[in-house]
């Protein structure tokens, strides 16, 4: 028996080899933004669909003097935000942050930091299926072709059914955007509520899919437009209430359900932000004494 | 609340020490040891491995007793263990004709060269529970046989083959064989992809596309040609030496399905193969595999592709079991940001067609 502690496994668990493979597929991405680019994925200790994808980007783009920031829903302290945070302390060792300024790359899952990101971060987004064109054709055989031909038709015609059919686009989460004006692309299931921070951001944004073994990217400063209709304009979520702990009218809010009479509360989805918000003493509704 | 609150990485690191008091389960029961396990549940080691794509008792049994017999997640234990492991490079192939077997049926033959020898198989056994199992006891011991040299079998494909009855297996052109543990697959596939997947896929997953051939969903008319087990010698090549170097002795399981075929425009009508292979002994397994290798190539053999087990796509892309338990359970994790997405949604959605119908009622 020669079961390794993990003191035996390589910086950050990938080996060398598995990173260069991994960095090759995310510079082609970076080459051709929205583009999805087959990789090698491997089995990590996580299981696929747990954020394998982001781990493998995150893994083969880390040294040891970045600091790292991992949420799940906006959240730093939820349990696989948790788990994977560890992992890369356990496995690289570097520094951990839940503050999205401090941080050099965030990975993500759902959401986009409410914190506006600056040049040389890096937004690494955990994808569970990277296919746009997915639910409207299960073949990747198909699929692949379509993109070759900006065969995005049949994508405008699905939202223009549910105009016809509610009044207004129901997509909510995943919310297709064109990519530089050329590729569709999945911004994976964030609320379209973060849509507008894809475009012209001045981080690098890059996509890892694990199952799917699939990595695509958002250089800075790139186009992302969510596809909507000239007199049906893309909107966001918007709530009647404001973070009940910081007071933030702007930020995207958890409904969070307080007794079986229909009690609810909103909170911010992002803690760091509304942690900040806090220690820079603004208050939420429910807040006034309880923080003193 | 399991997400919401502060506390998740304690919650974690309990809920870890929790997992490992039920593993032991009663500390006063003796703990069960990797040789136990390997020795007594060799089927399940042989299925971790195969699933696993890891050739090592020692390791496979340990994710066995680690998984709590949980066996695709004792695949899982091993494939992640596997990924850390450097490739020095591939094999020679295997030549499973100079197998030193253990068990070797064929269907299609009564008898032929080297005979039918069925080792140790469930097959004819009666599914009654030995209650004398419930007490430690010693099995009375296998008869022995004087056993001189071996003799030669033949694997029962080349003797069709030598007939030209069946079609010939002719090495892909290209260099060397794909790596589905290192390479993103592409569609279509090739055969070595193909089986490679099939090899590593969900036993239970193939079980049930192999049979759903044999009931009419791309029906291929299988015969077992021959199901083989026993230890075959691994050579490797290093390129500083230039020649093979034998490296050890694994224990395979190989099935070769021998499927009807009418013959097309270019084809004269012939027996086609399907190939079934596993580590250790996975029969079940091997034969179903070959029955799904063999609707897969319904498309090189000009078939229509009517059912599922036909379907490349369908069957490569979920045969994957620690693939498919990922996702399948992923859905646990927290999804309350789209959630609220939905809601946010379906309110205002009621909302418009609450003010519809109190329109239509005002008029």
């Amino acid at each position: 028996m020669t079961g390794k502690t993990i003191a035996g496994y390589n910086f950050a668990y990938l080996d060398e080899q598995t990173k260069r493979m991994i960095r090759r597929a995310i510079l082609k991405a970076v080459a051709i933004p929205g583009h999805q680019i087959p990789f090698g994925s491997r089995e990590m200790p996580l299981p696929y669909g747990w954020g394998t994808g982001g781990i493998q980007v995150t893994a083969s783009i880390i040294g040891a003097d970045d600091t790292l920031k991992v949420i799940d829903q906006g959240a730093d302290d939820t349990t696989n935000a948790v788990s994977i945070r560890s992992f890369f302390s356990k496995t690289a060792g570097v520094k951990t942050t839940e503050s999205t300024t401090e941080a050099t790359i965030i990975q993500t899952r759902h959401r986009i930091p409410e914190t506006p990101l600056t040049e040389g971060q890096i937004l690494v987004y955990q994808v569970p299926i990277p296919e746009p064109l997915r639910w409207l054709e299960p073949r990747e055989v198909e699929t692949r072709k379509m993109h070759a031909l900006s065969e995005y038709g049949p994508m405008h015609v699905q939202l223009y059914e549910q105009i016809a059919a509610y009044g207004r686009i129901a997509a909510t989460y995943d919310y297709p955007v064109m990519v530089h004006g050329r590729y569709l692309m999945r911004p994976s299931p964030i609320p379209k509520f973060d849509n507008p921070k894809m475009d012209r951001n001045p981080a690098l944004q890059l996509f890892g899919a694990g199952r799917e073994k699939r990595i695509y990217a958002v250089p800075p400063y790139t186009t992302v437009k969510s596809l909507d209709f000239e007199d049906h304009p893309f909107s966001v979520e918007s709530w009647e209430h404001c973070c009940g702990l910081c007071g933030s009218g702007t930020s995207y809010l958890d409904e969070i359900v307080t007794d079986d009479q229909g009690g609810r509360m909103f909170v911010c989805s992002d803690t760091d932000f509304c942690n900040q918000r806090q220690a820079q003493g603004f208050r939420g509704p429910l807040n006034s004494e309880a923080a003193e | 609340m399991y997400v919401a609150v502060k506390g998740g990485k304690k919650a974690i690191e309990n809920a870890h020490r929790l997992l490992a008091e039920e593993r032991r389960g009663d500390p006063s029961v003796p703990e069960l040891s990797l040789r136990q396990i390997d020795e007594q549940l060799s089927l399940a080691v042989d299925r971790v491995m195969t699933e696993g794509s890891l050739y090592d008792r020692d390791l496979a049994a340990l994710a066995v007793k680690q998984a709590r017999g949980d066996m695709i997640e004792a695949i899982f234990l091993l494939r992640a263990y596997r990924t850390t492991l450097t490739r020095f490079g591939v094999s020679e192939p295997i030549d499973t004709a100079k197998m030193t077997i253990r068990r070797r049926i064929s269907a299609t033959y009564k008898d032929l060269p080297g005979g039918q020898v069925l080792g140790p198989t469930f097959d004819y056994t009666h599914r009654l529970l030995d209650f004398s199992l419930a007490e430690e006891a010693a099995p009375e011991a296998a008869s022995e046989v004087s056993v001189g040299p071996a003799p030669a079998m033949p694997r029962v494909a080349e003797l069709l083959d030598q007939e030209g009855l069946i079609e010939e297996e002719t090495q892909p052109e290209g260099d060397g064989v794909g790596d589905v543990t290192r390479n993103a697959m592409t569609l279509p596939a090739g055969r070595d992809v193909r089986l490679q997947m099939l090899a590593r896929g969900d036993e239970g997953f193939v079980l049930a596309l192999g049979y759903s051939t044999q009931r009419g969903y791309g029906r291929n008319h299988p015969f077992a040609g021959e199901i083989r087990l026993g230890e075959v010698e691994v050579s490797f090549t290093p390129p500083e030496l230039g020649f093979p170097v034998a490296i050890g002795e694994i224990t395979v399981t190989e099935c070769q399905m021998i499927n009807q075929f009418k013959g097309s425009a270019e084809r004269p009508p012939q027996f086609t193969r399907g190939y079934g292979i596993s580590f250790g002994h996975c029969e079940r397994k091997t034969m179903a595999m070959a029955n799904v290798d063999r609707a897969l190539r319904a498309r090189d053999l000009g078939e229509e592709v009517t059912a599922p087990a036909q379907d490349e796509e369908f069957v490569l892309y979920h045969c994957d079991n620690v693939e498919a338990s990922g996702f399948v359970q992923h859905l646990k994790l927290p999804h309350y940001v789209d959630f609220q997405s939905e809601l946010d949604i379906v309110r205002r959605l009621r909302a418009d067609f609450e003010a519809r119908r109190m329109g239509e009622a005002a008029e």
